[in-house]
Order: structure tokens, then sequence, then C-alpha cells
């Protein structure tokens, strides 16, 4: 009873804070696509490159949130900017590499051989038939990537809360340390709600970008 | 025309070289198919790739009426060349209109022009627009898919294709429709056409020419009844079939083979000039006509001898007539079914035009066998 009050007491609030953490997650993958798509295509390329790539990539994944926050620290301070919003978002992006490169990666290179012959045939250029032909054949999977990234980043986004990011992580840091658990419960079940809601909505637009032959295929 | 010369392709593999073509030259004159034809791994298919360097090749040049293709542009060569692969390859995410209008719009065609070439390309292969125009890959039958790969090739009108192994993912049953469409288109299309098979029947009945490979060399370049007729060597007899004198029969036209001016007896005549007609040109049979001169029957010489009276009392059905434009290997099979030595050859419109006889066929098939000997 005492949760719910606090949150119809403090809804505005909540929602402001649901909402800053939707925005530093989606820029942070933003930006994470816009480095990690061609990425992934570049690496098609070149098998050795692929496997340093996605080496480092896994690697950077195992580093626990804390410790990455904790590293950046005394590097960003250099700029003024050790804790606060920067930190996060650059600790977003880099997670968001694995799922996106290795999901862009896989997905180009299984375009069928005989569709990559055929756009050869006719005479596209490598960049036409990326455009024309791989990249649409391969959005389902680089968007299955995406909401990974996603979803797994919305958890990170939360502890960020303990390095001045804002955010819903800001509900469960302040329940934790004031030992209240009406903050805690709601601020954990709101980012929940949000990864899953974030999911859905990823769904749907993936299904949109879809080209529609290959969802006839299906 | 397409000129090969010396065209050699070596690839490097961590088993050392191996030479997949090796010079290969030869030439196909315009408007003509050549079937390139062997067992799996004999470099026809590298050939044919080097020409639109899906394979660079190692060595050699590839001429198209003339010119040099080495100086020209990849994207641009392929563009101006027509390519069927076996595999369809239609781009899945485009609908039929785009696919068949990807060169079009790839050498900047304005839009009005490439949607009247795609509606004009269906209709050639008998898809309905209406239907296909906006249809997706997927929705296709895979011999709908493959007429739409051909006309593909055809949309902006290039001097040349390539086809590898077109026909070779679809049902035996639909392959034959297809071939005979694509022959047909051919005969008003006049494209310059290399072709890769591994089914002699198909090279056959496709080819202009037919080159024969094996090992990464060409073997023999000849005319598919030359080919089958005179092997070059124990590898083409055997690659060719025992069979082979029975395949030749499917290159040759009743028409051609024929006995024109043939004899032939009115319903009204007396049974005994028949007789004379028959005994006069040592004949077992005459046909009968009937007023228009289109067969009804014939008139038997063992009959002829015993019976008087006219031929409309005394003559027999006909079992089957055959049509000028069948090929022998059909007439060959209707003549064994209704045992029969000869049968009346008609025109389109069923005039009689001449008569076909087992040794008639034999003395045609074995004529090339006598001038070599």
């Amino acid at each position: 009873m005492e949760t719910l009050s606090f949150l119809t007491g403090n809804f505005n609030q909540i929602l402001s804070l649901a909402w800053v953490h939707t925005l530093l997650v989606s820029v942070a993958v933003g930006l994470a696509i816009l480095t990690g798509v061609p990425i992934g295509i570049a690496i098609t390329q070149s098998q050795r490159a692929a496997d340093a790539v996605l080496y480092i990539a896994s690697v950077i994944i195992t580093i626990p949130s804390i410790a990455l926050f904790g590293l950046m620290i005394p590097v960003l301070s250099m700029i003024g900017q050790g804790i606060g919003y920067m930190p996060a978002i650059i600790a977003v992006l880099l997670y968001s590499q694995l799922p996106i490169i290795r999901n862009t990666y896989t997905a180009i290179n299984n375009v069928d051989p005989a569709l990559r012959e055929a756009a050869r045939g006719v005479g596209m250029t490598a960049m036409q038939r990326l455009k024309m032909v791989e990249i649409p054949l391969a959005i389902p999977v680089i968007m299955a990537g995406v909401r990974t990234a996603v979803v797994m980043n919305i958890g990170v986004m939360a502890i960020a809360a303990y390095i001045g990011a804002g955010g819903l992580g800001t509900l469960i840091q302040r329940g934790i340390s004031q030992s209240d658990p009406r903050q805690l419960i709601i601020g954990a079940v709101s980012v929940s709600l949000l990864a899953i809601v974030a999911d859905f909505s990823l769904l749907w637009l993936q299904k949109r970008l879809t080209p529609k032959g290959l969802a006839a295929a299906v | 025309m397409i000129t090969l010369d010396k065209l050699t392709k070596i690839f490097d593999t961590p088993n050392g070289s191996i030479t997949a073509a090796d010079h290969i030259s030869m030439e196909v004159p315009t408007g003509e198919i050549c079937v390139l034809l062997g067992p799996s791994g004999c470099g026809k298919t590298t050939t044919l790739k080097m020409v639109n360097r899906i394979i660079p090749a190692t060595s050699g040049r590839v001429l198209i009426h003339g010119e040099d293709t080495s100086q020209m542009n990849t994207v641009d060569l392929r563009r101006n060349i027509g390519y069927v692969i076996q595999q369809i390859g239609l781009f899945p995410n485009m609908t039929i209109e785009d696919n068949i209008s990807v060169v079009p719009k790839l050498l900047g065609w304005s839009a009005e022009k490439y949607k009247k070439r795609a509606l004009e390309l269906l209709d050639l292969v008998a898809l309905d627009p209406a239907i296909f125009l906006k249809r997706y890959p997927s929705e296709l039958s895979g011999g709908q898919q493959q007429r739409v790969g051909v006309i593909r090739a055809l949309a902006a009108d290039p001097k040349v294709m390539l086809m590898d192994e077109p026909f070779g993912a679809i049902d035996p049953i639909n392959r034959e429709v297809i071939q005979d469409e694509f022959l047909k288109m051919q005969k008003e299309l006049q494209k310059t056409i290399l072709f890769v098979s591994h089914d002699i029947d198909e090279a056959v009945k496709m080819g202009d020419k037919i080159a024969i490979f094996r090992e990464g060399k060409l073997e023999q370049y000849a005319a598919p009844d030359d080919l089958l007729a005179h092997p070059a060597n124990d590898f083409i007899a055997g690659f060719v079939g025992n069979d082979r004198t029975l395949k030749r029969l499917q290159l040759v036209t009743a028409g051609e083979v024929m006995q024109q001016n043939p004899s032939m007896v009115t319903l009204d005549q007396p049974l005994d000039e028949a007789l004379q007609l028959m005994e006069s040109r040592d004949l077992e049979a005459v046909t009968v006509v009937n007023r228009e001169q289109k067969p009804i029957g014939m008139v038997r010489r063992e009959i002829a001898q015993v019976h008087r009276g006219s031929c409309r009392d005394h003559h027999d059905g006909l079992p089957t007539v055959i049509y000028q434009d069948d090929d022998l290997r059909s007439v060959v099979s209707r003549l064994y079914r209704v045992d029969a030595s000869w049968l009346p050859v008609v025109d389109g419109e069923g005039y009689l035009q001449g008569v076909i006889t087992q040794r008639g066929i034999t003395h045609h098939v074995g004529a090339t066998y006598r001038t070599q000997a």
C-alpha cells in the first residue's frame, strides 16, 4: 500500500526518470548502431579482422559495468566528465558493440551466395549491392542485435545512477541507501517494465523494417 | 559474336595450382546458342564466368563483337550482358517488377521506360502483369521464378547472354516447357548465348553448337549433329552416349527426310489404277486422298491384286499421320507404335506433302557415315 501511495505521490518524477533513462539508452544504442553496423559490414571482408574485432567486443562485454565506470572516471576526468551521463553513454555504447557487430557480421555473411552472384552479375557496384540487396536482407538479424543491446543496457543504465547519470537507477540507489523498500521496488519494477516495453516496440519496428518479400517467405 | 582467345584460369589452392580452364579458344557467331557441356569440374562454368568476370581470367582475352572486353569497366560490361544462374537469384526483398527493372535502373532508364519494359517482358513469358508485377519472388512457383530470372536478364536488351544451367533447378516437365518457350523467344530475339549444361539432351535441343569440355580443356566444338555423328574421341563418344545416333533423330524434321511428290489415288479411282501405280513405282501401298488432297486412307498392294472395284470400297484407314515439323524421334516412335514402314506426311493445314519411310530415315541418318568412309 505504501509503495502504491509513493507511486501515485511521485508519479511525475518517476515518469521523468523513465524518460531520462530511455533517452540515455537510446542515444547510446543509436551511436552504437552508427559505429557497430559499419564495423560489422567492414569485417566481412577479412576473416582475420572479424576474429580480432569480435574477440575484443566479447572481452569488453565481460567487464562488469561498475568496474568499467570506475576505469572511466580518471580518464574522462581529464575533460571534466568523470561522472554524469557521459561515462554512462560511453559504457552502453561499448556494451552494445558485440550484439550489433556480431549480428550485422553474421547477417551479411549469411546472404545467399547465389544472390550475391546475381547482384554482381547484373552489374551492381559493391555499394549498390550493400544498399539494394545485402542490408535489406540483413535487417531482421541486425534489428535482433539492436534489441538485445537495448534490453541488456536498460539494466546497465540503472547501475549508472551510481555515477550520477540519472534515470530509474536513481530510485534503486536511493532505496538502498535510505533502506526504503518503496523506492527500491518501484525502481526495480519500472526498469523491468521499461525493458519489456522497449523489446516489444523494437520487435514491432523490426517487423516494419523487414522487407515485405522476406516476411512472405517466413 | 563472342570470341574466346586462349582463355585460361589457374586457381591457386593449398594443394598446388589447378588449371580450371586451359587455353580455351572458340567463337560463337551472332544469334547462336553455344552450349558448354561436360561433367562437373570440367571447366565449363569457369569459362562462362570469365566472360562477365565473376571469375577473373588468369590469361587470355574475351572479345564481344570484336571488342576486347579487358578494356571495359567490369560493372559496365556486366550491365551489357544478360546473366541467368541455376539458383535463379531473384532478390527476395524486391517485387517482380523491381527485379526485372534492376539492370534498366542501374543503366539510368526513366521510370516510364523501365515500367513499360517490365510489362512487355512479362507478356513475353505469358505471366499476367496484373497478377505478378507487385508480387514477391517467394510467392511464385519455381517455374515462374525461372521465367522471371530469364526476362530479368533480357530487360536491358543485351546482345549477349550467359546462362549457367538456367533450367537445372526445374522439374523435368516444366523444364521441357520452358526450354521450348525459350527457343521460341530466341528465334525472334537472336541473342548470342553461352549456355552451360551437363545434360546432353538439353545441349542437343538448345544448342546451335556444342562445346565439350574435359578437365579444363575444350575437346570438341561442333554442331550437335556433327558431334553426335562424329565424336572426336572415346571420351566424347562415351559422354554423348551409345544411343547417340538416336539422339540425332531429334535434330531432323520429317519434312527434310520425306519423299516429295507422293503417289496418291482418289476415292473414285478404280482399284486397278492404284495397282498399276504401285507396280510401276514398286510400292507396297499408296495413300488415298479426298478432293482437298488430304490423306484419308491407303490401299494395300495385296488387296488391289485380288479385288476389283474402286478405291472407295477397298481402302484401309491410316493409323496416324506425320506433320512436316515433327522431329524424326517422334516419327520413328510412331512408326514403331503402329508397326508401319511408312506414313504420309502433311503440312500444318493437313494437305498431303509426302511420305516418310523407315528406309528413308536410315538412309538420311547414315549419309554422313558413308561420306566419311
